[in-house]
């Protein structure tokens, strides 16, 4: 499977190094990896949820229990949460870290992920998400650093896209 | 049976653990029976106070967290029935007042009214103890027996689709926010 391994462990090492200890997620392609460090890790505590709207209320429970969270989801379901980060993270300002792969964008393949691919930024600014990319390999740590950092100070969701150029590896 | 009855009935109890409620009449009932600081109102992204109450739980092995749900709130989460059930913890207590009706809204009978069976598909999703109560006092025991018990528990009460006349309280959203995790901070102190 091209994605990449080194790269998956890279972004999940800086998620540790950041203090997270419960994450979240719902398995897609690019995700595979980064979901298997969190299964092999017993610091961590996963969570596979059914929808990702889900997460949205475990990782407002976690922050309650002084729980550092991230929330690995596809764009698509970033798009299934929406209600959920309004009407509870946004209302009661829960700070969230969402790690969201960029399907459907530059160099997609699979045709049904294109239209999530178009709306992904366009809604993120729509709902005032600060957000960034994961694109390159040396600026994957401070990245994550960073927007958790500003998810804690501001108490509101940030989002980091994985884009292609950082999970896939071309064969 | 009455919803505000069950709740008057366990609230001597629910000091001894975390309360996640949903909105509408849930909220409105046990904070009209006096707030404490380990309550907490989710006010709307009705189907996540159950997901609230399995990251509380998850975090927090130790401490007993009640869940206040709903049969239309549940109804639009019910993935979240087969999370919790997946990692089934052990001091998490799920209660669904089932009224048939999306109340708060103007009392519009939802699919448990025409033969959707709560207690079934919480059992089908695999949470280990499930049992549905009709009256006051059974409400009471099954209540008393989960938080005491050491297996996840969901509790259907078919309740009364009667509320209280108003949905608003005295309570600002984000100071209950912020006064629920600071209780729950001041636990770990001692």
């Amino acid at each position: 499977m091209p994605v990449s391994v080194t790269n998956s462990k890279l972004i999940y090492d800086a998620l540790k190094e950041c203090d997270i200890r419960l994450v979240s997620a719902l398995p897609e392609t690019w995700l595979v990896h980064l979901i298997r460090s969190a299964e092999e890790d017993p610091e961590m505590i996963l969570v596979r949820l059914a929808k990702e709207e889900e997460a949205v209320g475990i990782s407002a429970g976690a922050h309650f229990a002084g729980v550092k969270s991230a929330m690995l989801m596809q764009n698509h379901g970033f798009l299934a949460s929406i209600n959920g980060i309004v009407s509870f993270a946004h209302l009661y300002k829960i700070p969230l870290l969402m790690l969201i792969s960029y399907r459907g964008s530059f160099g997609e393949r699979d045709p049904w992920q294109t239209q999530g691919g178009n709306v992904t930024e366009p809604v993120l600014r729509a709902l005032r998400i600060p957000y960034f990319f994961l694109d390159a390999l040396d600026t994957v740590k401070k990245r994550i650093r960073q927007a958790q950092t500003l998810a804690e100070s501001s108490l509101q969701p940030v989002a980091l896209l994985l884009t292609r150029d950082l999970m896939w590896e071309e064969q | 049976m009455l919803r505000l009855d069950c709740l008057r009935s366990v609230y001597p109890e629910l000091e001894n653990g975390l309360v996640v409620t949903i909105m509408g009449a849930v909220a409105a009932e046990l904070h009209s029976l006096g707030h404490r600081p380990n309550f907490f109102y989710l006010q709307h992204a009705m189907g996540l106070a159950s997901s609230t109450g399995l990251g509380l739980a998850l975090c927090l092995p130790e401490q007993t967290v009640i869940v206040f749900d709903g049969d239309g709130s549940l109804l639009m989460n019910l993935g979240s029935l087969t999370t919790m059930a997946r990692y089934r913890p052990k001091k998490l207590v799920h209660v669904v007042f089932d009224n048939e009706s999306l109340l708060s809204v103007g009392g519009f009978p939802t699919a448990t009214s025409t033969g959707t069976d709560l207690e079934g598909i919480a059992r089908s999703s695999g949470i280990p103890r499930v049992i549905t109560v009709r009256s006051v006092e059974s409400f009471k025991a099954a209540v008393s027996d989960a938080m005491q018990g050491s297996e996840l528990t969901t509790i259907i009460a078919k309740v009364e689709a009667k509320g209280p006349a108003g949905y608003v309280t005295d309570l600002a959203l984000l100071e209950n926010r912020f006064q629920f995790r600071r209780h729950i901070q001041s636990l770990k102190g001692r």
